[in-house]
Parts: C-alpha cells; sequence; structure tokens
C-alpha cells in the first residue's frame, strides 16, 4: 500500500485528488491545478511534502564528512540556521541527488532529499560515513508544511506561536530558525517569497487546519510543478540525473571550487569536464504558439547536428502560454525547433527562469503573449 | 461521481453527442473526460464545412496535464464549432455538456448514432477504469 504522510485525512477532507507519487499517496489537486498556483502567485497558498526525506548529520566529524560528500561547500555555513543548496554527485560528476543542507548548531546538519531517491539516497550516505565520525538518521517522524506566495509569510506568522512568530520575523531568504522541535526556514520551490516548517508529524494536521482558517488555500503537487518550471528550478529524475552533471544542468553556481584543496566526491570529473567544455546546457523554452511543450519532445537547433531534448514542459498559467526546460546542445542560439505532436513549432531559448515574485522575468517580459 | 445525462449517446473514447432533433448532433467531452484531464488550456476544433466520418480525429484537446485526441462519433459535415473555446477554454471545465460543447454535424448516417453507447453503458465502462 503507497505510504500516507500524516495529512492524509486532511487532504480527503479537502476534496484532493489523490495520486501515487514515488510510492506516496499524494495531492495532485484539491479542483484546480490552475487556480492553485494562481493562489500562490497571488495570494498563498499550502504544500505538503513530508514525502520528502528528512536525514540528520550528527558528530564531530559531520562538516567534514559533508564536505566530501556535496558539491556545494557545507563551510559556507556560517551562521546557525543558515541553508544551503547543492548536489550530491557519483563519481562520475553525476546528479545522484539535489537537496538542501541546513546547519542546526554545533556539529548537527539537516538533509531534505527527493523521496523518489530516499533508498539510494541513504545507502549512499551510510557508504561514505565510515572514515567520518557522524550518526545518520532518517527522520520519518517528521512532516514539512510549505506556505508559499506574497502573503505567506505575513498569514503564517499569525497562526504560530509567539516564539515562532518572532523567529520567523528575524528570517532572511535561505535562513532557518528552530522553535523547540520545529524548523522554520525561509526556503521553497515556487519562486515566491515563503516558508517551508518541519514539524513532528503529529503536529501537522493542526497547523494545516490554521492556515486554512487563516484564508491559506491548499495546493497539490501539480501547482508545485507549474510553479518551479515557471520560477526555472530543476526537478530531479526530468532535468538532472546520474548521467547528467551539474555543469550540464544550469546548476555550476552550486559547485564550490575553493577551496581548492576540498576533495569532494565528483569533483575530479567535474573539473575535467570544465577545462574539456560541455556539450549540452540546460536552457528555457518559451512557445508563443498553440500547444503545450512536454517532456521528451525532441529539439531541433539549428547550429547543431545533434538534437536536444525537452527535460521538463508545461503550460504556464502565469504567463498563458508553454514553457519548458530542455537539454540542448552548448552551441544553440536563441531560437530552435520543438516537434509537438508531429508538428515542428518554434520556440524562443532563453535563461531558465520565466517567473519571479508573480512577474515575467529577463527576456520573457519581452516576447509577445 | 461524474454527471452522465440521460438523454446523451457516447463513445468510449469520452465524447458525448446530443441529437438535436433535426438531424444535427451536437458533440463534446464528457464529465469524467474533463476530471481526468484536469484544467483545459487548449482546443483544436476541426474546421467549418469540412467533411469527417466517424471514428475519424476531430481535434485534441490539451490540459496541463496531458493532450487528448477527439474522435468524431458520426459522419457528415462540420456546421460549426465553439469559437469561444479558444478564449474560455475552462469552459470545458466548468460546463462539459453545456458551454464547453465543442463542433455540431449533420449527419450523413444517422444509423451511426444507435452504435453509440447509451448512459448506462458508458457508466459501467468508466466505472471499470
Amino acid at each position: 500500500m503507497a505510504k500516507r504522510t500524516p495529512l492524509y485525512e486532511a487532504h480527503r477532507q479537502m476534496g484532493a485528488r489523490m495520486v501515487d507519487f514515488g510510492g506516496w499517496d499524494m495531492p495532485i489537486h484539491y479542483g484546480s491545478q490552475m487556480e492553485e498556483h494562481h493562489r500562490v502567485r497571488r495570494a498563498c497558498g499550502m504544500f505538503d511534502v513530508s514525502h520528502m526525506t528528512v536525514v540528520d548529520v550528527e558528530g564531530s566529524g559531520a562538516r567534514d564528512y559533508l564536505g566530501y560528500l556535496l558539491a556545494n561547500n557545507v563551510a559556507k555555513l556560517d551562521t546557525v540556521g543558515k541553508a544551503l543548496y547543492t548536489t550530491m554527485l557519483n563519481e562520475r560528476g553525476g546528479v545522484i541527488d539535489d537537496l538542501i543542507v541546513y546547519w542546526l548548531g554545533d556539529n548537527r546538519y539537516r538533509l531534505v532529499v527527493n523521496c523518489a531517491t530516499r533508498d539510494k539516497d541513504l545507502a549512499w550516505l551510510e557508504r561514505h560515513s565510515e572514515d567520518f565520525q557522524v550518526a545518520i538518521a532518517e527522520r520519518p517522524d517528521l512532516a514539512i508544511i510549505a506556505v508559499q506566495g506574497p502573503e505567506a509569510i505575513g498569514t503564517a506568522k499569525s497562526v504560530v506561536c509567539e516564539e515562532a512568530a518572532s523567529a520567523i520575523d528575524t528570517l532572511t531568504a535561505f535562513r532557518a530558525a528552530v522553535v523547540g522541535q520545529w524548523l522554520i526556514a525561509r526556503t521553497g520551490y515556487s519562486g515566491e517569497d515563503g516558508l517551508e516548517i518541519i514539524l513532528p508529524g503529529e503536529k501537522a494536521t493542526e497547523l494545516w487546519q490554521r492556515l486554512h482558517d487563516a484564508g491559506v488555500a491548499p495546493a497539490g503537487l501539480g501547482a508545485r510543478d507549474t510553479l518551479r518550471l515557471e520560477a526555472g528550478l530543476n526537478l530531479y529524475g526530468n532535468d538532472m540525473d546520474e548521467d547528467v552533471s551539474p555543469l550540464e544542468a544550469n546548476l555550476g553556481w552550486t559547485v564550490a571550487w575553493e577551496p581548492e584543496d576540498r576533495q569532494f566526491i565528483g569533483r575530479a570529473a567535474l573539473e575535467k569536464q570544465r577545462a574539456g567544455g560541455i556539450r549540452d546546457k540546460l536552457v528555457g523554452l518559451v512557445m508563443t504558439r498553440r500547444g503545450v511543450l512536454r517532456a521528451h519532445q525532441v529539439v531541433r537547433v539549428p547550429e547543431s547536428g545533434r538534437a536536444g531534448e525537452v527535460t521538463s514542459g508545461t503550460f504556464s498559467p502565469t504567463l498563458g502560454c508553454a514553457i519548458a526546460l530542455a537539454r540542448v546542445p552548448v552551441e544553440t542560439g536563441d531560437q530552435c525547433e520543438v516537434e509537438v505532436r508531429g508538428k515542428w513549432l518554434p520556440v524562443t531559448v532563453v535563461r531558465p527562469g520565466f517567473v519571479r515574485h508573480g512577474q515575467p522575468v529577463g527576456p520573457v517580459s519581452a516576447l509577445d503573449l | 461521481m461524474s454527471e452522465l445525462p440521460e438523454e446523451l449517446r457516447y463513445m468510449e473514447s469520452h465524447e458525448w453527442v446530443r441529437d438535436d432533433g433535426d438531424g444535427t448532433v451536437t458533440v463534446g467531452i464528457t464529465d469524467h473526460a474533463q476530471d481526468s484531464l484536469g484544467d483545459v488550456v487548449f482546443v483544436e476544433l476541426p474546421e467549418v464545412g469540412a467533411e469527417i466520418n466517424a471514428g475519424d480525429e476531430a481535434g485534441v484537446v490539451e490540459s496541463v496535464k496531458a493532450a487528448s485526441d477527439i474522435y468524431s462519433p458520426v459522419s457528415g459535415e462540420v456546421l460549426a464549432i465553439n469559437e469561444e473555446l479558444e478564449e474560455a477554454p475552462e469552459n470545458i471545465n466548468n460546463s462539459p455538456y453545456g458551454d464547453g460543447w465543442f463542433f455540431r454535424v449533420r449527419m450523413a448516417e444517422p444509423g451511426e448514432l444507435d452504435k453509440l453507447l447509451d448512459a448506462r453503458e458508458y457508466g459501467a465502462l468508466i466505472e471499470d477504469e
């Protein structure tokens, strides 16, 4: 039977359409994915992301261990509560997973990894822990509620205890605060301001209900996907996997090359790739023609004899047209074609990232949509 | 439970047909179909005046989630298409049997209607899905 989060009953009561997602019974929408998407862009929405795997890493060797395991450098976490987005690579420089790591203080770190990669991630974490003084503990007892949107922080503050509300006031982007058993982080996956609250599973329904009573609409994984794609954020398994390096996934900025003597898994392969140049890059596509870009459609590039591929595609509710992420030959210019249901349709190539804080960004805002 | 008007005929591919009583029919997709597709964002409809055969591809409906072909339940000439759907594709979700209609056909072979499923048969079909 599919696994259920502590909010399963709440989802059913709020009219969720449930689907199987990586072995979990999760809400895809509560009536209309589009309305949920717009609510997050214009006001706020809440997501149950308790299916994601929380792993605590603790011990005197924790910093060195994570420094060896992750392509971004945990040494950047110089303040308690700071968060870091990073990839975890194999020896070939391919992405095993992308994750957020929080410094909880002293020798304690918290990782939030993807649910579909849970088993291999935990095996990898265990396998490489032998030479370090660390204890690795999965935290299935915790739930995660993401509250996202321009009104998210104000509304969340109004329903939590005074101590938590004061803590939220201190948070800047990518900072988290520990309040009792809760970790409240100013992070998200929507391109909007907001919080991700990690809390004991038995408290999740109460917070969910309080947020709902305060006017926050529940939003499903469908809206989560269209929001993250508009924001140009990668989805593991679609836009990157173990055969793709962060340099080919628009994640070069997450690789900490300095200090040069920090050895991390995949470093040698990445350096070789950086020196030799990458063959493929991840770009954004915008299509003003009618139709929807979808994963695995073929991309034809005039500058190259090689084809590219759409890795994630959707209809953008904010822009009212199709957008996508695609892996294309590095020589690709600003125009190409995608095969959509048997027809080659022209698309504009842009940097990934189509919408931020409710507004079209970069070249997208200049297009006649 | 999705809505299934008794007076309509249905296809296994989830189109409905209304006999307009004057040799013409109106075609759309069922409540069950719109519910499975989720938010509809585009439709492609046949051209007015086109001759189509029963079972022919007559259009496409695209939702945020998926694209789905639309088949004509009957043979004949396309008399009209629902042009409002271009601006308001959400009508298909909000009113699948009303404002969300797709096109009208003047039937060449009225007998074809009898080959289609009735509400009870279609209801049994979607219950098995």
